[in-house]
């Protein structure tokens, strides 16, 4: 239905033919873009078939203990997800677990503590790290954050090395050095998705908590942060879909060793990183179709932590939930 | 209720230095990083890094000129698959949408968006290379360009929808038909915000490089036309920094710098142009 | 005409304002935001135990010069404040001064009202429980008095753990009061406590001023002048960031001396 506001008394066939050439550009208009919109749909659809139906040989061949078996045998074609599944879900723990209270100190301070005149170019800056491509990370990671970290290991390794997180030889690559730099790659976001959560929560809310006799901690700790509880744990959550999706810069850090160990400073292997490096490989449906499953299994999990993100966001009362 | 200001500003005191601190240190970390790839990459970036097209496997001197046009010609692929559906779809959204099929479409963009590209690689992969028996610069292109759809869809609404509603009632009440109204008077105005948001989108998959690991795959030399496979920057710098050759790793931070400078230029400049643009748009 | 005016409206009896201590002393008070002069050299004697009400039309700072007296304005960035303000000849504007503890003697009530979204209860003893009270037999007393005091107790003794949020607009206002006064204030700023309420909430907000006015010294700004009438004891009349004219409100009303503040009580404008 358009709103197209006709000449309202003229009734020439000039006229009315001229009136149809306009419904036929609403007609067109609107048909052309409302494809486009539905082909959003069908993208996405279609991305949700083409990996159940291309997983087919595995899912048949191993059902549902693909996800805990922990074997990745290509040669003897036994495959489960296990390591991929663990490597995941660990790195991805010490990534927030270094993130989070940094990502959200340093929000606090630049939407509560810090002058706007301080606070706003500092964000800025924030801003641009989170647009940093991932390789770039990688970079860094495989050149500096490697050797320093194998430093640290060995040390620590002389005074705990009984202790089994820290047990094994220590490569420098491992869980550790992949779960440090994902922290560094993810807390950007983290501080920029919370600063905007901070920041709307109504300054009435501020302004009754000052005038009551509140420090400006006080009112932070009471009032504030409880009141957008809901939108920064859609923040951290966002963070973890984004993580659990980081691909290059894992891989080129974490030792890319299909195994489960209980050591921290241990080779491992995530996911996105075994799709990266073992797709161009894969001989065989089974083997591809196992690929394609983990990328199954990950594209459903980073659905539903991106689903309930959102739900938590919104319901703060943000002008536009989420940000690319 | 005594006095206990003093306890009461040690601990506001106490917080304000250590989230001051958590700043600091990430910010610090963050600038450190950049800073070393500047460092690293300046010094090995040359006038052949941007003509020459890499050397044979352990041969020193070679460039990535190859890497740099793929990646052009990639990002080109990706625009005319994602600017047209997003910017469409966001029309649509905006000017249209109503009830539950805008709430699909829109949920469908958020999905979208939330894919890890790794396996939009995949589907590509599935869709285009398996088909065709071959590695292609247009699957990688295809690939990127389904990654910026949701943004572009996202910042087209963006925009659009800030463009206040009595700008579209005049026009209509002059007797534009609506299609008119919304090509040619809504659009316009929101024509900067839209420009820069597609910018940003191109931005953000400019840097993507696992997509591309089994789309375009790679090059040593140059890749003519559409159906080959190419280099890209971010491919190449994932190749060459995990080889073993010194000469490769002094190559991957200089396309490293080079892809930075690209990436964070356009956001800056996006920025720059939102912020100049808001004065006038009142 | 202007008695016309003035006997519209229904005449309380006001306390004299003119035998009452001076609770608050405002000299030379000078605010600038950014380039933006708000307030020029105003110069102002508050009563102890009377209601004073501030009037004037839209920006012409009467809202920035209540800010002052609790030193709100000193989170807003680019206000500069210069002059003296004095409580019980106490200074507010000294570097050793510390806003929270000023806050303990002046609270504020904002023109909308803003309950935290916690229990009714927790909103009450939100203030006292930040300036150390723990003793919850105490608490519980602080809040029962204050709910009292601000004609809310009957409607809310049931359900004190009950959001505040379920409240009518009315009465999350005279939350808002009992929440400003548990923390024991000396004198109570209120920011045109009654434009977003109807007129029966409206009503009983005003009868509460004139309960409380004992017990406190109450400034208040209006833009119903009306409501000033009925209300206060003291006027002051703001215009563009300079205090034109103060005095007892039923001579400013019927006589005053200004010619700009005669335009602006009969209509002229504003």
């Amino acid at each position: 239905m358009s709103a197209t506001v006709g000449h309202p008394t003229v009734a020439t066939p000039a006229a009315g033919a001229r009136w149809h050439r306009r419904r036929l550009g609403d007609i067109a208009f609107r048909s052309a873009s409302l494809g486009f919109a539905l082909s959003v749909l069908a993208i996405t659809a279609l991305i949700a078939v083409v990996l159940f139906v291309a997983s087919g040989p595995a899912r048949s061949a191993f059902g549902w203990r693909f996800l805990w078996t922990s074997t990745w045998d290509p040669v003897a074609l036994h495959f489960g997800a296990l390591p991929f599944i663990y490597g995941t879900i660990a790195s991805t723990a010490i990534a927030l677990a270094l993130a989070v209270p940094f990502g959200l100190g340093a929000a606090i301070c630049l939407a509560e503590l810090l002058p706007a005149r301080v606070a706003d170019p500092l964000a800025f800056l924030i801003e641009l790290l989170v647009a940093v491509p991932s390789v770039v990370y990688g970079l860094v990671g495989v050149f500096v954050l490697v050797p320093a970290l194998r430093s640290v290991e060995v040390v620590i390794q002389r005074f705990l090395g009984f202790v089994p997180i820290f047990g094994g030889p220590a490569y420098g690559v491992g869980l550790l050095t992949a779960g440090v730099l994902l922290a560094v790659m993810v807390v950007p976001f983290i501080i920029a998705m919370s600063r905007e959560v901070l920041l709307a929560v109504p300054q009435p809310q501020r302004d009754a908590a000052l005038a009551l006799g509140a420090t400006r901690w006080e009112a932070v700790r009471h009032i504030i942060l409880p009141y957008a509880r809901s939108g920064i744990l859609g923040s951290v959550f966002l963070a973890l879909a984004r993580a659990l999706g980081e691909t290059m810069a894992v891989t080129m850090v974490i030792g890319n060793r299909p195994e489960i160990s209980a050591s921290l400073f241990a080779p491992a292997y995530t996911m996105a990183a075994v799709l990266a490096n073992e797709f161009t490989e894969a001989t065989g449906d089974v083997y591809l179709a196992a690929l394609v499953e983990i990328g199954l299994v990950l594209f459903a999990i980073t659905m539903i932590i991106n689903a309930a993100a959102r739900l938590m966001i919104a319901r703060v009362n943000m002008p536009s939930p989420g940000r690319a | 209720m005594t006095g206990n200001y003093r306890s009461r500003r040690r601990v506001e005191r106490l917080m304000f230095a250590a989230t001051g601190a958590a700043t600091g240190v990430t910010l610090g970390v963050l600038l450190l990083l950049l800073g070393y790839v500047a460092y690293q990459g300046v010094g090995a970036l040359s006038w052949h890094f941007f003509t020459r097209l890499p050397a044979p496997v352990g041969e020193a001197g070679g460039g990535m000129a190859n890497a740099i046009v793929g990646s052009g010609k990639l990002l080109l692929t990706a625009a005319v698959v994602g600017i047209p559906v997003g910017f469409l779809g966001g029309v649509y959204l905006v000017e249209y949408g109503r009830g539950t099929l805008a709430f699909a479409i829109r949920y469908a963009a958020d999905v979208l968006n939330g894919v890890p590209s790794i396996v939009i690689g995949i589907v590509a992969y599935a869709l285009l290379v398996r088909p065709l028996g071959h590695f292609s610069t247009l699957a990688g292109g295809v690939a990127l360009g389904l990654m910026m759809i949701p943004v572009a869809l996202r910042a087209t609404e963006e925009f659009l929808r800030l463009v206040p509603d009595t700008l579209r009632e005049a026009a209509l009440a002059l007797g534009a038909p609506r299609w008119i109204t919304i090509v040619r008077v809504v659009i316009p105005a929101a024509m900067r915000g839209i420009i820069t948001g597609l910018l940003l989108s191109l931005a953000r998959v400019a840097g993507e490089t696992a997509p591309l690991l089994f789309t375009a795959l790679n090059n040593r030399f140059w890749s003519p036309g559409w159906s080959e496979p190419t280099a890209s920057l971010p491919v190449m710098i994932f190749t060459y920094a995990i080889a073993p050759y010194e000469d490769w790793h002094r190559q991957a931070w200089a396309a490293g710098l080079v892809l930075l400078a690209l990436v964070l230029g356009a956001n800056v400049l996006a920025r720059i142009v939102m912020r100049s643009g808001s004065m006038r748009m009142a | 005409m202007l008695a016309r005016t003035f006997s519209r409206v229904r005449p309380r009896a006001s306390a004299p304002a003119t035998d009452a201590a001076v609770k608050i002393a405002v000299r030379e008070l000078t605010v600038h935001y950014g380039s933006t002069l708000a307030l020029d050299d105003i110069a102002l004697d508050v009563p102890a135990h009377r209601v004073t009400a501030l009037i004037g039309p839209s920006g012409c700072g009467k809202s920035t010069f209540l800010r002052c007296l609790n030193r709100m304005n000193d989170h807003l960035p680019g206000a500069r404040v210069g002059g003296q303000v004095t409580i019980d000849g106490d200074p507010v504007y000294d570097p050793a001064v510390d806003p929270v503890a000023l806050r303990k003697r002046v609270g504020m009530v904002f023109q909308k009202s803003n309950p935290f979204p916690k229990s009714i209860f927790d909103n009450v003893a939100f203030g006292p429980r930040i300036h150390g009270e723990r003793d919850p037999v105490r608490l519980r007393e602080i809040v029962e008095r204050t709910l009292h005091q601000a004609a809310l107790w009957d409607e809310v003794r049931d359900r004190l753990d009950r959001s505040a949020l379920e409240l009518s607009g009315g009465q999350q206002q005279r939350l808002c009061i009992a929440r400003a006064l548990a923390v024991g204030p000396e004198v109570l700023l209120m920011d045109e406590p009654a434009s977003a309420l109807d007129p029966i909430a409206t009503a009983k907000i005003e009868e509460l001023i004139h309960e409380l006015k004992a017990a406190y010294t109450i400034v208040i700004v209006t833009h119903n002048m009306q409501q000033a009438a009925r209300v206060s004891d003291l006027t002051a009349y703001f215009y563009l960031g300079r205090l034109i004219e103060v005095g007892p409100t039923e001579r400013l009303f019927t006589n005053p001396d200004r010619p700009e503040t005669e335009d602006y009580i009969t209509g002229r404008f504003g």
